[in-house]
């Protein structure tokens, strides 16, 4: 098997272990979404809300996220630094080692055992497979690129190196804790601290997950799979260093009105504001990219993943910010409102850039077509459909309750009781479900898309065989 | 870009500017604030956990609680109205992780310890919808039927550095983690005096029983509010549960005392209305209350 066929397979590995953890993950994200309107879907202890909401987020975020990061970052380095991995080995074993460490991981959160951080619930010992994963992914990225054939580095480079660097750094800080047991550890740092270092970590383990690394895809995909060229090479530079700065300043807006010292939740205020900038900087870029040529809208499929995607991010740059502001947080902070935007940047945002990665790929690794573009259309608009419906049942359900919770009669008692409020959105709570089955739907014809492009390019590579 | 001595083309340098960048932001919001004061206060009344309240933490932890609960008081009025007190920085010494939580699917739990009776918790538990009919909080049946193992708690105490008697220690394998867990609830919010935000008095009593008693419309507004908030301990008919009876009240309580408690509790025992219900539906449901000890429960109101 020659070098480059090697790497492909490694590639694909990534990305079918992508979509597997994908699957687990969003099946058992529909059963979570029933579980909040109706208690009777909570079975037994290893299946209730407080266990398997974590479960879904973390097979989603490191399952079909990272997984998604780690394929699409691999191939990309390879076309980047015209050059193959440097360590090819250590790359398939990085893929081995990220699925047993995903499974070992999931089965460790259905067992209960969780240090209570989000996004950082793995207890220490799954912390140091993580950590040994992490490493390997640095020492073949950046032994890549030091070794590279192309003098200059891509922007999309640009963006790995600062996610290899910074997730580095936020995953050891916030994950220092005490070993208590095998299975049980207490956090280093105590109350107000313990609350600061995690939300450092959480803000950015978004911004260094689900923002950095998509630009990377974008900056990338955009360009190779619509042959339109990057509208600002200047732009990019600036959005990159002023994003890369910015988000690290973030974390408390997470704690506003909790006990944290004031400045530190102004701090966090005012850099979340300064954050729309450099985040509509790769926007407007976007944007301008695809002005370049409308009409490829309709004949090349993949521009309309790239133009929600974007759209997505866009919105979810100046939500997240305004949300940052103390009068906004009050009334939604809490609510439903918060995982409606989450949502928005996860199912918008981050899939539809990986899975436009994903349909630029496959067919690449097998010299071919996608199998069906009906079939990619019809994707598209599911989960379109579904992510908005989703994301607006979430926002109307966390305005309504928030407005509820703070309601006062004249006598300056409360309204409503927290039970009359959590009653009051049961609806919108079915709708959702209703949304992500709707999503779902989409993210299973996608799945069968990618099937049978691997299935129609191996029997093209196969009777390639035979006729040698 | 086709200067090829830029930082774009050096990947080293160009890591080390990134570092750089990332790390301000880091250390001014994250870092530096681990070695100031006013991120380590106490409060003089704050306690270390006892093992058992650790236990029941750790459990807290375990079933995911803090996804659904949180555990801050926000200085916001509606907040202080409804839970209590706001939270103070200085309750936090002994918070490893913190659990202040980041959504309320169910309500904030900072101020829950002594609101209501050891029993309430165990049964609560079990049963969430006894006391609240479309709660869709999961249940807990097992917590029932396993005990505490006391070599690891004394672990988690050590890891802690928490002190604790080796009686203490032993006494744990008596414990089911219900009875833990409940323990923990009653723990919360303790190092902080009880608080509400609205005061009342004998005096709105009388000028609301001048209008409610004796008004039909009136008990069966009031009606409705006991089958929703005071029915899961004292029966729906009246007849008792985990509280006392109130079929027959008026025997053992007048109605300005009935008034008086719905509004503010009992501690341990009962939590205090007055936050979450007008006057007007406190003065209903002891108007209804009077109907029904009047009919004997017999549920003359309609």
């Amino acid at each position: 098997m020659s070098e480059t066929a090697y790497n492909n397979r490694t590639v694909e590995g990534f990305l079918i272990s992508s979509l597997v953890w994908g699957v687990v993950g969003i099946v058992l994200g529909l059963l979570v979404s029933m579980q909040l309107w109706e208690a009777a879907f909570n079975f037994g202890q290893y299946f209730t809300y407080g266990r398997l909401r974590t479960v879904h987020v973390n097979v989603l975020a490191y399952g079909l996220g990272l997984g998604a990061i780690f394929g699409l970052f691999y191939y990309m380095l390879v076309k980047l630094t015209k050059r193959e991995l440097v360590f090819p080995k250590l790359a398939r074993a990085h893929l081995w080692l990220f699925n047993i460490g995903i499974a070992v991981a999931t089965l460790s959160l259905f067992a209960g055992l969780t240090q209570s951080l989000e996004y950082a619930e793995f207890e220490w010992p799954v912390d140091i497979v993580v950590v040994i994963i992490w490493v390997i992914f640095c020492v073949n990225i950046f032994a890549t690129i030091i070794k590279r054939k192309e003098n200059q580095m891509y922007v999309s480079l640009w963006f790995m190196i600062a996610t290899a660097i910074a997730v580095a750094i936020l995953y050891l800080v916030n994950n220092m804790s005490i070993p208590a047991t095998l299975t049980k550890s207490y956090h280093i740092f105590t109350g107000l601290n313990s609350a600061n270092v995690e939300w450092w970590y959480g803000h950015n383990a978004v911004g260094f997950l689900f923002t950095t690394p998509i630009l990377a895809m974008f900056y990338y995909f955009l360009p190779v799979s619509t042959k339109m060229p990057i509208y600002s090479h200047r732009l990019s530079m600036v959005a990159f260093w002023s994003l890369i700065f910015t988000y690290l300043w973030t974390g408390a807006h997470h704690l506003v009105y909790t006990p944290l010292p004031d400045w530190l939740q102004t701090v966090a205020i005012i850099f979340s504001l300064m954050l729309i900038a450099p985040s509509w900087g790769t926007v407007v870029n976007g944007y301008f990219t695809m002005e370049s040529d409308w009409s490829k809208l309709q004949s090349n499929y993949l521009t309309k993943f790239f133009l929600a995607a974007v759209t997505f991010y866009g919105l979810q740059t100046i939500q997240g910010p305004s949300q940052a502001i103390r009068v906004i947080s009050s009334l939604i902070h809490y609510t439903d409102w918060v995982p409606g935007h989450v949502h928005m940047g996860t199912m918008g945002w981050v899939t539809l850039t990986a899975c436009a990665g994903m349909y630029y790929v496959f067919p690449k690794i097998y010299a071919t077509t996608v199998y069906s573009v009906k079939m990619a259309n019809a994707h598209f608009w599911l989960v379109f459909i579904g992510q908005i419906m989703f994301s607006l049942t979430m926002w109307i359900a966390g305005i309504q309750q928030g407005a509820m919770l703070k309601m006062t009669n004249t006598d300056g008692t409360l309204a409503y009781t927290f039970m009359e409020t959590l009653a009051g959105i049961y609806p919108y709570w079915q709708l959702r479900t209703v949304a992500g089955v709707v999503y779902a739907a989409g993210m299973i014809i996608f799945i069968i898309n990618i099937v049978m492009t691997i299935v129609k390019g191996r029997n093209i590579l196969a009777s390639q065989t035979a006729k040698a | 870009m086709s200067d090829n001595n830029s930082i774009y083309s050096k990947p080293v340098t160009f890591s080390v500017i990134a570092l750089v960048a990332i790390l301000v932001g880091s250390i001014v919001t994250a870092f530096y604030p681990l070695a100031r004061d006013e991120m380590h206060p106490k409060l003089d009344t704050l306690k270390q956990y006892t093992a058992l309240e650790l236990a029941g933490r750790d459990i807290y932890q375990r079933e995911g609680c803090s996804v659904c609960h949180t555990q801050t008081v926000r200085p916001l009025k509606t907040d202080v109205l409804r839970y209590g007190d706001y939270s103070k920085a200085g309750e936090n010494a002994y918070e490893r992780p913190f659990l202040w939580g980041s959504r309320r699917v169910g309500p904030d739990l900072a101020r829950i310890g002594g609101k209501y009776s050891d029993e309430w918790h165990n049964q609560h538990f079990l049963d969430p919808r006894k006391f609240a009919a479309k709660s869709n909080m999961p249940v807990y049946p097992w917590l029932e039927n396993v005990n505490l193992n006391p070599t690891t708690v004394e672990s988690h105490m050590k890891a802690l550095n928490f002190s604790y008697t080796m009686d203490e220690i032993v006494a744990l394998s008596d414990k089911t983690e219900l009875e833990a867990l409940t323990a923990y609830m009653q723990f919360i919010g303790t190092s902080v005096d009880k608080f509400s935000l609205v005061v009342f008095s004998e005096d709105d009593y009388a000028e609301y029983n001048n209008i409610v008693k004796g008004k039909p419309e009136a008990a069966v507004r009031g009606k409705s509010v006991y089958l929703s908030e005071c029915s899961g301990c004292h029966g729906k008919r009246g007849e008792g549960d985990l509280a006392m009876p109130l079929a027959e009240y008026g025997e053992d309580m007048d109605e300005m005392t009935a008034f008086m408690t719905i509004a503010n509790g009992l501690d341990g025992f009962m939590p205090g209305f007055i936050n979450t219900m007008t006057k007007d539906q406190i003065a209903g449901i002891v108007e209804y209350l009077r109907v029904m000890s009047a009919g004997a429960g017999s549920g003359t109101v309609q």
